[in-house]
Protein backbone atom coordinates (compact mmCIF):
# COMPACT_ATOMS: atom_id res chain seq x y z
CA UNK A 1 0.00 0.00 0.00
CA UNK A 2 2.90 2.25 -0.63
CA UNK A 3 2.06 5.79 -1.53
CA UNK A 4 5.24 5.90 -3.55
CA UNK A 5 3.53 3.60 -6.02
CA UNK A 6 1.02 6.32 -6.71
CA UNK A 7 3.31 8.98 -8.01
CA UNK A 8 0.81 11.44 -9.31
CA UNK A 9 1.36 14.53 -11.33
CA UNK A 10 2.87 15.93 -8.17
CA UNK A 11 4.45 13.75 -5.52
CA UNK A 12 2.40 13.44 -2.34
CA UNK A 13 3.51 13.58 1.27
CA UNK A 14 4.45 10.37 3.05
CA UNK A 15 1.72 8.79 5.14
CA UNK A 16 1.69 9.31 8.88
CA UNK A 17 0.44 6.79 11.47
CA UNK A 18 -3.09 8.25 11.22
CA UNK A 19 -3.34 7.55 7.49
CA UNK A 20 -1.97 4.04 7.94
CA UNK A 21 -4.44 3.33 10.73
CA UNK A 22 -7.27 4.56 8.51
CA UNK A 23 -6.16 2.35 5.63
CA UNK A 24 -5.88 -0.73 7.87
CA UNK A 25 -9.34 0.00 9.29
CA UNK A 26 -10.80 0.37 5.79
CA UNK A 27 -9.49 -3.03 4.74
CA UNK A 28 -10.57 -4.66 8.02
CA UNK A 29 -14.04 -3.16 7.48
CA UNK A 30 -14.50 -5.36 4.41
CA UNK A 31 -12.21 -8.29 5.17
CA UNK A 32 -13.63 -9.18 8.61
CA UNK A 33 -17.22 -9.72 7.34
CA UNK A 34 -15.83 -11.55 4.30
CA UNK A 35 -13.75 -13.77 6.58
CA UNK A 36 -16.85 -14.51 8.66
CA UNK A 37 -18.75 -15.49 5.51
CA UNK A 38 -15.89 -17.64 4.25
CA UNK A 39 -15.61 -19.42 7.61
CA UNK A 40 -19.35 -20.14 7.65
CA UNK A 41 -19.00 -21.55 4.15
CA UNK A 42 -15.90 -23.66 4.74
CA UNK A 43 -17.37 -25.48 7.74
CA UNK A 44 -20.14 -26.85 5.49
CA UNK A 45 -17.81 -28.24 2.82
CA UNK A 46 -16.54 -31.34 4.74
CA UNK A 47 -20.10 -32.77 4.56
CA UNK A 48 -19.56 -33.04 0.81
CA UNK A 49 -16.93 -35.70 1.41
CA UNK A 50 -18.58 -37.29 4.46
CA UNK B 1 -24.60 21.65 0.83
CA UNK B 2 -25.63 18.09 0.02
CA UNK B 3 -25.06 18.64 -3.69
CA UNK B 4 -21.53 19.83 -3.08
CA UNK B 5 -20.75 16.77 -1.02
CA UNK B 6 -21.77 14.51 -3.89
CA UNK B 7 -19.96 16.48 -6.58
CA UNK B 8 -17.06 14.91 -8.41
CA UNK B 9 -14.78 17.87 -7.60
CA UNK B 10 -15.08 17.04 -3.89
CA UNK B 11 -13.62 13.58 -4.35
CA UNK B 12 -10.60 14.25 -6.54
CA UNK B 13 -7.79 12.48 -4.68
CA UNK B 14 -5.28 14.76 -2.98
CA UNK B 15 -1.56 14.18 -3.60
CA UNK B 16 -0.37 11.08 -1.81
CA UNK B 17 -3.74 9.31 -1.82
CA UNK B 18 -3.18 5.57 -2.18
CA UNK B 19 -5.09 3.80 -4.91
CA UNK B 20 -5.23 0.76 -2.60
CA UNK B 21 -7.94 2.59 -0.64
CA UNK B 22 -10.28 2.32 -3.62
CA UNK B 23 -10.85 -1.47 -3.48
CA UNK B 24 -12.22 -1.39 0.11
CA UNK B 25 -14.54 1.46 -0.93
CA UNK B 26 -15.77 -0.62 -3.88
CA UNK B 27 -16.05 -3.73 -1.71
CA UNK B 28 -18.19 -1.89 0.84
CA UNK B 29 -20.79 -1.49 -1.88
CA UNK B 30 -20.41 -4.82 -3.67
CA UNK B 31 -20.26 -6.99 -0.53
CA UNK B 32 -23.56 -5.38 0.51
CA UNK B 33 -25.50 -5.61 -2.74
CA UNK B 34 -24.19 -9.16 -3.26
CA UNK B 35 -26.79 -10.03 -0.60
CA UNK B 36 -29.16 -10.54 -3.54
CA UNK B 37 -27.63 -13.98 -4.15
CA UNK B 38 -28.71 -14.99 -0.63
CA UNK B 39 -32.39 -14.21 -1.22
CA UNK B 40 -33.21 -17.94 -1.09
CA UNK B 41 -32.76 -17.85 2.71
CA UNK B 42 -35.91 -15.71 2.90
CA UNK B 43 -37.94 -17.99 0.65
CA UNK B 44 -39.03 -20.72 3.08
CA UNK B 45 -39.96 -18.31 5.92
CA UNK B 46 -41.96 -16.16 3.48
CA UNK B 47 -43.78 -19.17 2.03
CA UNK B 48 -44.61 -20.60 5.47
CA UNK B 49 -45.35 -17.25 7.11
CA UNK B 50 -47.57 -15.77 4.39
CA UNK B 51 -48.80 -18.99 2.75
CA UNK B 52 -47.44 -18.04 -0.68
CA UNK B 53 -46.09 -20.29 -3.45
CA UNK B 54 -42.48 -20.85 -4.41
CA UNK B 55 -42.99 -18.85 -7.59
CA UNK B 56 -44.38 -15.91 -5.59
CA UNK B 57 -41.55 -16.01 -3.05
CA UNK B 58 -39.02 -15.80 -5.92
CA UNK B 59 -40.64 -12.63 -7.33
CA UNK B 60 -38.63 -10.05 -5.33
CA UNK B 61 -35.36 -11.67 -6.43
CA UNK B 62 -36.40 -12.03 -10.07
CA UNK B 63 -37.62 -8.44 -10.23
CA UNK B 64 -34.43 -7.31 -8.47
CA UNK B 65 -32.20 -8.95 -11.10
CA UNK B 66 -34.32 -7.51 -13.93
CA UNK B 67 -34.11 -4.04 -12.34
CA UNK B 68 -30.35 -4.51 -11.92
CA UNK B 69 -29.90 -4.76 -15.68
CA UNK B 70 -32.49 -2.10 -16.51
CA UNK B 71 -31.19 0.49 -14.04
CA UNK B 72 -27.53 -0.16 -14.93
CA UNK B 73 -28.43 0.43 -18.58
CA UNK B 74 -30.61 3.50 -17.92
CA UNK B 75 -28.41 5.23 -15.35
CA UNK B 76 -24.98 4.18 -16.64
CA UNK B 77 -24.35 7.49 -18.40
CA UNK B 78 -25.52 9.43 -15.34
CA UNK B 79 -23.18 7.41 -13.13
CA UNK B 80 -20.26 8.27 -15.43
CA UNK B 81 -21.28 11.95 -15.50
CA UNK B 82 -21.99 12.44 -11.78
CA UNK B 83 -19.18 10.33 -10.38
CA UNK B 84 -18.91 7.37 -8.03
CA UNK B 85 -19.87 9.09 -4.76
CA UNK B 86 -23.20 10.21 -6.17
CA UNK B 87 -23.78 6.71 -7.55
CA UNK B 88 -22.85 5.02 -4.29
CA UNK B 89 -25.14 7.28 -2.24
CA UNK B 90 -28.06 6.66 -4.63
CA UNK B 91 -27.34 2.92 -4.65
CA UNK B 92 -27.12 2.77 -0.85
CA UNK B 93 -30.35 4.75 -0.47
CA UNK B 94 -32.28 2.51 -2.86
CA UNK B 95 -30.83 -0.75 -1.57
CA UNK B 96 -31.45 0.11 2.10
CA UNK B 97 -34.91 1.54 1.31
CA UNK B 98 -35.72 -1.82 -0.30
CA UNK B 99 -35.14 -3.54 3.04
CA UNK B 100 -37.06 -0.92 5.02
CA UNK B 101 -40.07 -1.07 2.68
CA UNK B 102 -39.95 -4.87 2.88
CA UNK B 103 -39.91 -4.66 6.68
CA UNK B 104 -43.00 -2.48 6.55
CA UNK B 105 -44.64 -4.89 4.12
CA UNK B 106 -44.01 -7.86 6.39
CA UNK B 107 -45.17 -5.96 9.47
CA UNK B 108 -48.55 -5.33 7.80
CA UNK B 109 -48.51 -8.71 5.97
CA UNK B 110 -48.60 -6.89 2.62
CA UNK B 111 -46.40 -9.01 0.40
CA UNK B 112 -46.69 -6.68 -2.57
CA UNK B 113 -44.66 -4.16 -0.57
CA UNK B 114 -41.83 -6.71 -0.33
CA UNK B 115 -41.92 -7.20 -4.10
CA UNK B 116 -42.00 -3.44 -4.66
CA UNK B 117 -39.40 -2.66 -2.00
CA UNK B 118 -36.81 -5.39 -2.37
CA UNK B 119 -37.43 -6.11 -6.06
CA UNK B 120 -38.09 -2.72 -7.63
CA UNK B 121 -36.50 -0.09 -5.35
CA UNK B 122 -33.73 -2.39 -4.09
CA UNK B 123 -33.12 -3.63 -7.64
CA UNK B 124 -32.37 -0.07 -8.77
CA UNK B 125 -29.80 0.05 -5.95
CA UNK B 126 -28.30 -3.20 -7.23
CA UNK B 127 -27.83 -1.85 -10.76
CA UNK B 128 -26.38 1.53 -9.83
CA UNK B 129 -24.28 0.01 -7.04
CA UNK B 130 -22.88 -2.67 -9.32
CA UNK B 131 -21.48 -0.22 -11.87
CA UNK B 132 -20.67 2.60 -9.41
CA UNK B 133 -17.00 1.74 -8.72
CA UNK B 134 -16.11 0.02 -12.00
CA UNK B 135 -14.88 2.90 -14.15
CA UNK B 136 -13.15 4.49 -11.14
CA UNK B 137 -11.25 1.27 -10.47
CA UNK B 138 -10.25 0.96 -14.12
CA UNK B 139 -8.86 4.50 -14.05
CA UNK B 140 -6.93 3.95 -10.79
CA UNK B 141 -5.51 0.66 -12.10
CA UNK B 142 -4.80 1.20 -15.81
CA UNK B 143 -1.93 -1.28 -15.48
CA UNK B 144 -4.10 -4.01 -13.90
CA UNK B 145 -7.76 -3.44 -14.83
CA UNK B 146 -8.62 -7.14 -14.63
CA UNK B 147 -7.34 -7.39 -11.06
CA UNK B 148 -9.11 -4.19 -10.01
CA UNK B 149 -12.55 -5.05 -11.36
CA UNK B 150 -12.04 -8.65 -10.24
CA UNK B 151 -11.68 -7.49 -6.62
CA UNK B 152 -14.90 -5.48 -6.72
CA UNK B 153 -16.95 -8.02 -8.61
CA UNK B 154 -15.64 -10.80 -6.37
CA UNK B 155 -17.29 -8.74 -3.63
CA UNK B 156 -20.65 -9.17 -5.30
CA UNK B 157 -20.14 -12.94 -5.24
CA UNK B 158 -18.85 -12.77 -1.67
CA UNK B 159 -21.83 -10.74 -0.49
CA UNK B 160 -23.98 -13.86 -0.35
CA UNK B 161 -21.38 -15.62 1.80
CA UNK B 162 -21.93 -12.94 4.45
CA UNK B 163 -25.66 -12.44 3.99
CA UNK B 164 -26.61 -16.10 4.01
CA UNK B 165 -25.50 -16.98 7.57
CA UNK B 166 -26.37 -13.47 8.80
CA UNK B 167 -29.95 -13.76 7.52
CA UNK B 168 -30.36 -17.26 8.98
CA UNK B 169 -29.12 -16.14 12.37
CA UNK B 170 -31.33 -13.03 12.44
CA UNK B 171 -34.42 -14.98 11.34
CA UNK B 172 -33.73 -17.54 14.03
CA UNK B 173 -33.15 -14.87 16.71
CA UNK B 174 -36.41 -13.02 15.87
CA UNK B 175 -38.56 -16.17 15.49
CA UNK B 176 -38.81 -15.75 11.74
CA UNK B 177 -37.73 -19.29 10.86
CA UNK B 178 -39.00 -22.83 11.45
CA UNK B 179 -42.29 -24.43 10.45
CA UNK B 180 -44.44 -21.56 11.76
CA UNK B 181 -42.36 -18.41 11.35
CA UNK B 182 -43.52 -15.16 12.91
CA UNK B 183 -44.00 -12.59 10.14
CA UNK B 184 -43.02 -9.81 12.55
CA UNK B 185 -39.75 -11.70 13.05
CA UNK B 186 -39.18 -11.63 9.29
CA UNK B 187 -40.03 -7.90 9.33
CA UNK B 188 -37.46 -7.30 12.07
CA UNK B 189 -34.85 -9.23 10.06
CA UNK B 190 -35.46 -6.97 7.05
CA UNK B 191 -35.26 -3.89 9.29
CA UNK B 192 -32.01 -4.87 11.02
CA UNK B 193 -30.37 -5.93 7.76
CA UNK B 194 -31.32 -2.61 6.20
CA UNK B 195 -29.72 -0.73 9.08
CA UNK B 196 -26.57 -2.89 9.01
CA UNK B 197 -26.15 -2.30 5.27
CA UNK B 198 -26.75 1.46 5.66
CA UNK B 199 -23.77 1.66 8.02
CA UNK B 200 -21.63 -0.81 6.07
CA UNK B 201 -22.11 0.91 2.70
CA UNK B 202 -21.37 4.37 4.09
CA UNK B 203 -17.64 3.60 4.09
CA UNK B 204 -17.88 3.16 0.33
CA UNK B 205 -19.15 6.65 -0.45
CA UNK B 206 -17.01 8.28 2.25
CA UNK B 207 -13.77 6.67 1.04
CA UNK B 208 -14.17 6.73 -2.74
CA UNK B 209 -11.90 9.11 -4.65
CA UNK B 210 -11.29 9.74 -8.35
CA UNK B 211 -7.74 10.16 -9.69
CA UNK B 212 -6.58 13.65 -10.71
CA UNK B 213 -6.47 14.36 -14.41
CA UNK B 214 -3.44 12.82 -16.16
CA UNK B 215 -2.69 10.63 -13.13
CA UNK B 216 -0.87 7.38 -13.75
CA UNK B 217 0.84 4.83 -11.51
CA UNK B 218 4.51 5.48 -10.85
CA UNK B 219 6.73 3.70 -13.33
CA UNK B 220 3.86 2.87 -15.65
CA UNK B 221 4.15 4.16 -19.15
CA UNK B 222 0.99 3.84 -21.25
CA UNK B 223 3.07 3.60 -24.43
CA UNK B 224 4.98 0.65 -22.92
CA UNK B 225 1.84 -1.05 -21.64
CA UNK B 226 0.75 -4.45 -22.92
CA UNK B 227 -0.36 -4.06 -26.49
CA UNK B 228 -3.00 -6.28 -27.95
CA UNK B 229 -4.76 -6.34 -31.27
CA UNK B 230 -8.04 -5.59 -29.52
CA UNK B 231 -6.81 -2.84 -27.22
CA UNK B 232 -8.16 0.45 -28.47
CA UNK B 233 -6.16 3.66 -28.55
CA UNK B 234 -9.34 5.66 -28.98
CA UNK B 235 -12.46 6.20 -26.88
CA UNK B 236 -16.00 5.33 -27.86
CA UNK B 237 -19.09 6.90 -26.31
CA UNK B 238 -21.82 4.71 -24.81
CA UNK B 239 -24.23 5.88 -27.49
CA UNK B 240 -21.88 4.78 -30.27
CA UNK B 241 -20.72 1.61 -28.52
CA UNK B 242 -24.14 0.00 -28.81
CA UNK B 243 -24.03 0.65 -32.56
CA UNK B 244 -20.94 -1.54 -32.96
CA UNK B 245 -21.02 -5.32 -33.60
CA UNK B 246 -18.36 -5.74 -30.89
CA UNK B 247 -20.80 -4.64 -28.18
CA UNK B 248 -23.51 -7.10 -29.27
CA UNK B 249 -21.06 -9.97 -29.77
CA UNK B 250 -19.82 -9.42 -26.22
CA UNK B 251 -23.46 -9.16 -25.08
CA UNK B 252 -24.13 -12.67 -26.47
CA UNK B 253 -20.86 -13.96 -24.97
CA UNK B 254 -21.78 -12.70 -21.49
CA UNK B 255 -25.43 -13.75 -21.78
CA UNK B 256 -24.65 -17.35 -22.74
CA UNK B 257 -21.74 -17.68 -20.30
CA UNK B 258 -24.05 -16.56 -17.48
CA UNK B 259 -26.91 -18.77 -18.71
CA UNK B 260 -24.62 -21.81 -18.61
CA UNK B 261 -23.44 -21.01 -15.06
CA UNK B 262 -26.92 -20.34 -13.73
CA UNK B 263 -27.94 -23.71 -15.20
CA UNK B 264 -26.04 -25.42 -12.39
CA UNK B 265 -26.08 -22.68 -9.74
CA UNK B 266 -29.83 -22.15 -9.58
CA UNK B 267 -30.61 -25.84 -9.07
CA UNK B 268 -27.37 -26.98 -7.44
CA UNK B 269 -28.94 -28.69 -4.45
CA UNK B 270 -31.50 -30.84 -6.33
CA UNK B 271 -29.01 -31.56 -9.13
CA UNK B 272 -26.56 -33.06 -6.63
CA UNK B 273 -29.29 -35.09 -4.91
CA UNK B 274 -30.66 -36.36 -8.24
CA UNK B 275 -27.19 -37.33 -9.44
CA UNK B 276 -26.07 -39.20 -6.31
CA UNK B 277 -29.23 -40.19 -4.44
CA UNK B 278 -28.62 -43.92 -4.90
CA UNK B 279 -24.98 -43.89 -3.83
CA UNK B 280 -25.28 -43.05 -0.09
CA UNK B 281 -27.96 -42.78 2.63
CA UNK B 282 -30.44 -39.93 2.06
CA UNK B 283 -29.29 -37.92 5.09
CA UNK B 284 -25.65 -38.09 3.97
CA UNK B 285 -26.58 -36.97 0.45
CA UNK B 286 -28.70 -34.09 1.82
CA UNK B 287 -25.77 -32.84 3.92
CA UNK B 288 -23.38 -33.32 1.00
CA UNK B 289 -25.71 -31.30 -1.24
CA UNK B 290 -25.43 -28.35 1.19
CA UNK B 291 -21.65 -28.70 0.99
CA UNK B 292 -21.91 -28.80 -2.80
CA UNK B 293 -23.85 -25.50 -2.88
CA UNK B 294 -21.23 -23.96 -0.58
CA UNK B 295 -18.26 -25.06 -2.66
CA UNK B 296 -19.94 -23.71 -5.81
CA UNK B 297 -20.42 -20.32 -4.10
CA UNK B 298 -16.73 -20.32 -3.24
CA UNK B 299 -15.78 -21.21 -6.82
CA UNK B 300 -18.06 -18.44 -8.11
CA UNK B 301 -16.33 -15.85 -5.89
CA UNK B 302 -12.75 -16.98 -6.32
CA UNK B 303 -13.13 -17.36 -10.09
CA UNK B 304 -13.96 -13.66 -10.29
CA UNK B 305 -10.65 -12.47 -8.93
CA UNK B 306 -8.33 -15.30 -10.06
CA UNK B 307 -9.32 -15.61 -13.71
CA UNK B 308 -9.93 -11.88 -14.10
CA UNK B 309 -6.44 -11.10 -12.73
CA UNK B 310 -4.97 -13.64 -15.14
CA UNK B 311 -6.68 -11.78 -18.00
CA UNK B 312 -4.25 -8.88 -17.44
CA UNK B 313 -1.49 -11.22 -18.68
CA UNK B 314 -3.23 -13.58 -21.12
CA UNK B 315 -5.60 -11.03 -22.67
CA UNK B 316 -9.37 -10.79 -22.46
CA UNK B 317 -10.20 -12.67 -25.64
CA UNK B 318 -8.05 -15.65 -24.63
CA UNK B 319 -9.73 -15.80 -21.21
CA UNK B 320 -13.19 -15.94 -22.78
CA UNK B 321 -11.93 -18.71 -25.06
CA UNK B 322 -11.16 -20.64 -21.88
CA UNK B 323 -14.45 -19.76 -20.11
CA UNK B 324 -16.55 -20.77 -23.12
CA UNK B 325 -14.48 -23.49 -24.80
CA UNK B 326 -13.30 -25.32 -21.69
CA UNK B 327 -16.71 -24.65 -20.13
CA UNK B 328 -18.41 -26.51 -22.99
CA UNK B 329 -15.99 -29.43 -22.59
CA UNK B 330 -16.66 -29.55 -18.84
CA UNK B 331 -20.41 -29.65 -19.43
CA UNK B 332 -19.81 -32.45 -21.93
CA UNK B 333 -17.76 -34.34 -19.32
CA UNK B 334 -20.59 -33.99 -16.75
CA UNK B 335 -23.09 -35.25 -19.33
CA UNK B 336 -20.94 -38.26 -20.26
CA UNK B 337 -19.55 -39.20 -16.84
CA UNK B 338 -22.93 -38.57 -15.08
CA UNK B 339 -22.82 -40.06 -11.56
CA UNK B 340 -20.15 -42.68 -12.14
CA UNK B 341 -17.36 -40.51 -10.74
CA UNK B 342 -18.16 -37.97 -8.04
CA UNK B 343 -14.66 -36.39 -8.10
CA UNK B 344 -14.86 -35.65 -11.83
CA UNK B 345 -18.37 -34.26 -11.36
CA UNK B 346 -17.17 -31.97 -8.56
CA UNK B 347 -14.11 -30.73 -10.44
CA UNK B 348 -16.19 -29.97 -13.54
CA UNK B 349 -18.89 -28.15 -11.53
CA UNK B 350 -16.29 -26.10 -9.62
CA UNK B 351 -14.58 -24.96 -12.84
CA UNK B 352 -17.90 -24.21 -14.58
CA UNK B 353 -18.93 -21.96 -11.68
CA UNK B 354 -15.51 -20.30 -11.51
CA UNK B 355 -15.86 -19.46 -15.23
CA UNK B 356 -19.37 -18.14 -14.59
CA UNK B 357 -18.07 -15.66 -12.00
CA UNK B 358 -15.03 -14.81 -14.10
CA UNK B 359 -17.25 -13.93 -17.07
CA UNK B 360 -18.73 -11.07 -15.01
CA UNK B 361 -15.40 -9.89 -13.63
CA UNK B 362 -13.50 -9.83 -16.92
CA UNK B 363 -16.23 -8.01 -18.88
CA UNK B 364 -15.39 -4.43 -17.70
CA UNK B 365 -11.73 -4.84 -18.65
CA UNK B 366 -12.77 -6.31 -22.03
CA UNK B 367 -14.98 -3.24 -22.58
CA UNK B 368 -12.11 -0.95 -21.67
CA UNK B 369 -9.88 -2.72 -24.19
CA UNK B 370 -12.50 -2.34 -26.93
CA UNK B 371 -14.02 1.07 -26.18
CA UNK B 372 -11.48 2.91 -24.00
CA UNK B 373 -12.14 4.44 -20.59
CA UNK B 374 -14.23 7.44 -21.68
CA UNK B 375 -17.69 6.05 -20.86
CA UNK B 376 -16.81 2.50 -19.84
CA UNK B 377 -19.18 2.62 -16.85
CA UNK B 378 -22.16 3.50 -19.04
CA UNK B 379 -21.24 0.86 -21.61
CA UNK B 380 -20.88 -1.70 -18.83
CA UNK B 381 -24.32 -0.73 -17.57
CA UNK B 382 -25.84 -1.44 -20.97
CA UNK B 383 -23.99 -4.76 -21.19
CA UNK B 384 -25.56 -5.91 -17.92
CA UNK B 385 -28.92 -6.31 -19.68
CA UNK B 386 -27.31 -9.57 -20.86
CA UNK B 387 -27.25 -10.67 -17.21
CA UNK B 388 -30.94 -9.88 -16.75
CA UNK B 389 -31.75 -11.89 -19.86
CA UNK B 390 -29.61 -14.81 -18.70
CA UNK B 391 -31.16 -14.58 -15.22
CA UNK B 392 -34.50 -15.46 -16.80
CA UNK B 393 -33.19 -17.77 -19.57
CA UNK B 394 -30.94 -20.04 -17.48
CA UNK B 395 -33.40 -21.12 -14.77
CA UNK B 396 -36.18 -21.33 -17.39
CA UNK B 397 -34.23 -23.83 -19.52
CA UNK B 398 -33.05 -26.03 -16.65
CA UNK B 399 -36.27 -25.97 -14.61
CA UNK B 400 -38.65 -26.44 -17.54
CA UNK B 401 -36.71 -29.43 -18.89
CA UNK B 402 -36.13 -30.98 -15.46
CA UNK B 403 -39.83 -30.61 -14.52
CA UNK B 404 -40.88 -32.21 -17.78
CA UNK B 405 -38.42 -35.12 -17.32
CA UNK B 406 -39.47 -35.62 -13.70
CA UNK B 407 -43.13 -35.72 -14.80
CA UNK B 408 -42.13 -38.34 -17.38
CA UNK B 409 -40.67 -40.49 -14.60
CA UNK B 410 -36.99 -40.05 -15.55
CA UNK B 411 -34.62 -40.73 -12.64
CA UNK B 412 -31.07 -39.57 -11.86
CA UNK B 413 -28.78 -37.54 -14.14
CA UNK B 414 -31.07 -38.12 -17.12
CA UNK B 415 -33.31 -35.39 -15.75
CA UNK B 416 -30.66 -32.83 -16.72
CA UNK B 417 -28.99 -34.30 -19.83
CA UNK B 418 -31.06 -32.32 -22.40
CA UNK B 419 -30.58 -29.07 -20.45
CA UNK B 420 -26.83 -29.62 -20.26
CA UNK B 421 -26.70 -30.32 -23.99
CA UNK B 422 -28.43 -26.97 -24.60
CA UNK B 423 -25.84 -25.30 -22.34
CA UNK B 424 -23.04 -26.83 -24.43
CA UNK B 425 -24.70 -25.42 -27.57
CA UNK B 426 -24.99 -21.95 -26.00
CA UNK B 427 -21.35 -22.00 -24.91
CA UNK B 428 -20.26 -22.94 -28.44
CA UNK B 429 -22.31 -20.06 -29.87
CA UNK B 430 -20.68 -17.77 -27.29
CA UNK B 431 -17.24 -19.09 -28.26
CA UNK B 432 -17.91 -18.30 -31.93
CA UNK B 433 -19.12 -14.79 -31.05
CA UNK B 434 -15.95 -14.20 -29.04
CA UNK B 435 -13.87 -15.29 -32.05
CA UNK B 436 -15.73 -12.76 -34.22
CA UNK B 437 -14.77 -9.82 -32.00
CA UNK B 438 -12.36 -7.50 -33.84
CA UNK B 439 -10.98 -4.06 -32.97
CA UNK B 440 -13.59 -1.29 -33.08
CA UNK B 441 -13.61 0.72 -36.29
CA UNK B 442 -11.94 4.10 -35.80
CA UNK B 443 -14.98 5.88 -37.20
CA UNK B 444 -16.64 5.32 -33.79
CA UNK B 445 -13.79 6.95 -31.86
CA UNK B 446 -14.48 10.27 -30.17
CA UNK B 447 -12.43 13.30 -31.24
CA UNK B 448 -9.35 13.14 -29.01
CA UNK B 449 -9.68 16.72 -27.76
CA UNK B 450 -13.17 16.07 -26.43
CA UNK B 451 -12.35 12.88 -24.52
CA UNK B 452 -9.07 14.25 -23.22
CA UNK B 453 -10.92 17.01 -21.44
CA UNK B 454 -13.63 14.81 -19.99
CA UNK B 455 -12.18 11.31 -19.60
CA UNK B 456 -9.91 12.32 -16.74
CA UNK B 457 -12.74 14.03 -14.95
CA UNK B 458 -15.21 11.25 -15.64
CA UNK B 459 -13.36 8.73 -13.51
Amino acid sequence: MSTAENATVEAGPEWGPLQWAGAVLAWLWVLVPLGYGLYQLLIKIPALFG
Amino acid sequence: MAAGFLERERIIAPPGWSRWLIPPAALSIHLAIGQAYAWSVFKSPLEAGLGISGVASALPFTLGIIMLGVSAALFGTKVDANGPRWAMVVASTCFVSGFLISALGMYFSQYWLVVLGYGFVGGIGLGIGYISPVSTLIKWFPDRPGLATGIAIMGFGGGALIASPLTSQLLSAFGGSGKTPNVHGIALTFLVMGLIYAVFMSVGWLLIRVPPENWKPAGWDPSQARQGTLISRGNVSALNAIKTPQFWLLWVVLCFNVTAGIGILERANPIFIDFFSGTSPATTIAAAAVGFVSILSLANSLGRILWSSLSDYLGRKNMYRIYLGVGALLYLAVTLVTNTNRVVFLICAIFILSFYGAGFATAPAYLRDLFGTYQVGAIHGRLLTAWSTAGVLGPLIVNAIADERIAAGVQGPGRYTPAFMIMIGLLIIGFICNELIRPVNEKWHEPSAETASTAGANA
